[in-house]
């Protein structure tokens, strides 16, 4: 492995570079592999888990709370990670929920990424009055912690699949815009930025076309830690009740159903979807830091 | 300075009428909770007669005009659940969060601090790398599963603590207090150590990052070279300037602690206002909702107001800039 200090070889293109660095740091590198495998799992779940939870013919309440280990009443099914309270293996639960629960995640910080961009590009082209106003907003609703806001708009908006990716892309959008805006203003000052302008492309254009590519960066590493947290806010508030319906168990949900039966010990029902939830959430943070360091430009240099 | 102190309270003001607005207009978009009041076999008659009594058969605008009047009455409406003013309902319960959040936020100092410095002082070693995994792991760890865990462990497993409920409480100046009795504290040890873990990495990552730059100070050195010795130099001379920045930064996590006390409320059964709020939003309840939302909006806008006042104090650049 060379060290960061040694100039990138010229044969070596963007992506190359990136990947070098990247894999310097080997906690980031398995993080970003169990990321990988947890990807894969929740994409291929119907056809990897041993059982389809949510299928009532396959489920039996004979088989209920069996610690891990058990086997089926046919001898047919294995259960590793135990039965929960209606006779369903954890482990599939456990598949299906981290499918929910990352789709949920990766859907709402992609959705609050786009918004976000718009309004931080808007502040930063347009400046002056919008700018305060739009940021004056933004500082306003950061000063807010994201499970309070998360509450109220659930509160307000009621439960549902969609409710909640609302709640998670209301929160998160702020975050996005601040960051879009800081990077965007630095860039608004640069030649090129004014000669693209001079040359009469329309705003949009330039500011989309031009600034944006160059506050990838930044945006990447918070996309990724924000996809992190939309993923625990999701869960703590299916926890506490006010996020998803019982038809779409989340990891969250997963975990708040078993809570019951943890005070008799059986800790299998709730325990392993939560490190499910905890290494999922890890990975992605490492990850995250990771890119941060690699992305950083003050080390190009 | 006098003139900032103005615009400051005039903008605070501001945000508190701002978002009891959208509040009570987000709040009031969710269904009629007229029908979870009534019974369910209530005539249109008695349906009709009961949203007159309740004022809920008002146009939203008049409806929040009438909140907005009483509330400056301190009157914030009565909980549909309880039939009792919400706004007492929050504070006979805001005594039990205030001394949770206050305990967490012991609790990040004493283990925060000590563990930040000497990571700080040791850059590169074991212990620097372990406490920075620790950090890591602090920030990232749902709070709630924390709480569960703790509960499996040291509840159901171990039988050290209880699992939940707030046990014996002491007076100390009218106020129940769970600290000042053995019983109690034991009450306390587990949703406490949930609410502060998050804070207690925070505090670890910039005590640490401030002691790595404040040892190589050359007074540091200096006081070294002079033959001070470790303790004191660490007390006398690095704690002080690696405290500033933090205990601002805390005072602001203040809010984030009432406000997160909510889950850990929730899961530990602690008799306190985030539990009250978060059963009141699975039934409806309405006027404990918008009352809720009103108090924290207020302990909010008054710590940034503090917060944003002590820097105006403690930086003499800001106060420039500002006349």
């Amino acid at each position: 492995m060379s060290s960061p200090s040694l100039p990138a070889l010229a044969s070596e293109t963007p992506t190359q570079i990136f990947l070098r660095r990247f894999l310097q740091n080997r906690i980031a590198t398995a993080a970003a592999l169990v990321l990988l495998l947890l990807t894969i799992v929740a994409l291929a779940a119907p056809v990897l888990s041993p059982q389809n939870p949510y299928d009532l013919a396959r489920v039996s309440f004979m088989e209920a709370e069996q610690a891990p280990g058990g086997v089926s009443a046919d001898h047919q099914l294995h259960f590793w990670l135990g039965t929960d309270g209606a006779g369903r293996d954890v482990l599939s639960a456990i598949m299906y929920g981290l499918r929910i629960s990352l789709g949920i995640g990766i859907t709402s910080a992609l959705t609050a990424l786009f918004f976000g961009t718009c309004v931080g590009l808007l502040a930063a082209y347009l400046g002056g009055k919008v700018d305060a106003v739009l940021m004056r907003i933004v500082d306003v609703q950061l000063s807010f912690p994201s499970v309070l806001v998360a509450l109220i708009l659930l509160a307000a908006l009621g439960q549902g699949v969609d409710k909640t990716l609302m709640a998670l892309v209301l929160v998160q959008w702020a975050v996005f815009a601040r960051n879009v805006r800081g990077a965007a203003m630095v860039e608004r000052g640069k030649d090129y930025v004014e000669a693209a302008l001079g040359q009469g492309l329309p705003a949009w254009r330039v500011m989309f076309k031009h600034v944006l590519p160059n506050c990838m960066a930044p945006l990447i590493v918070t996309t990724t830690n924000q996809m992190a947290a939309a993923i625990t806010l999701e869960a703590t508030m299916s926890f506490l009740g006010i996020g998803l319906p019982q038809t779409r168990p989340s990891l969250g949900l997963l975990i708040s159903n078993g809570f019951d039966y943890m005070l008799s010990n059986q800790y299998w029902i709730s325990v392993f979807p939560g490190v499910a939830l905890v290494v999922l959430v890890v990975a992605i943070s490492l990850v995250g830091d990771q890119l941060r360091v690699v992305l950083n430009p003050k080390l190009d240099a | 300075m006098f003139e900032m102190l103005i615009k400051r309270s005039l903008q605070s003001v501001l945000v508190i009428f701002i978002m009891s607005l959208l509040a009570f207009v987000g709040i009031n978009l969710v269904g009629n909770p007229i029908y979870l009041l009534v019974a369910p076999n209530a005539s249109p008659a008695e349906i009709a007669e009961a949203s007159h009594a309740l004022g809920l058969d008002l146009p939203v605008y008049a409806q929040y005009w009438r909140f907005l009047v009483n509330a400056m009455h301190g009157d914030l409406g009565n909980s549909f659940v309880f039939n009792q003013p919400a706004i007492s309902l929050i504070f006979e319960r805001m005594p039990a969060t205030l001394e949770l959040a206050s305990a967490a936020l012991v609790l990040s100092f004493l283990i925060g601090v000590p563990l930040g410095m000497w990571a700080g002082l040791r850059p590169g070693s074991k212990v620097h790398k372990l406490a920075m995994g620790f950090s890591i792991l602090g920030v990232t760890i749902p709070s709630f599963w924390l709480g569960l865990i703790l509960i499996l462990v040291f509840a159901v497993n171990l039988g050290w603590f209880p699992s939940g409920g707030r046990g014996p409480t002491t007076s100390l100046l009218g106020i129940q207090v769970s600290f000042l009795n053995l019983d109690g504290l034991r009450y306390l040890v587990l949703p406490a150590a949930t609410l502060a873990l998050h804070n207690i990495a925070l505090v670890m990552r910039m005590t640490e990052a401030g002691t790595r730059e404040v040892a190589l100070q050359e007074y540091v050195k200096f006081a070294r070279a002079k033959g001070v010795g470790a303790v004191r130099l660490m007390l006398r001379h690095v704690a002080p300037n690696v405290m500033i920045p933090i205990v601002t930064v805390m005072g602001l996590e203040f809010g984030q602690l009432i406000a997160f006390s909510l889950i850990t409320e929730t899961i530990f059964a602690w008799p306190g206002m985030g539990k009250l709020i978060v059963d009141s939003v699975l039934q409806l309840d309405r006027p404990v909702v918008v009352a809720y939302l009103m108090v924290v909006l207020v302990i909010f806008v008054l710590i940034n107001f503090v917060v944003d006042i002590l820097y105006l104090i403690l930086d003499p650049r800001l106060r420039a800039k500002s006349t």
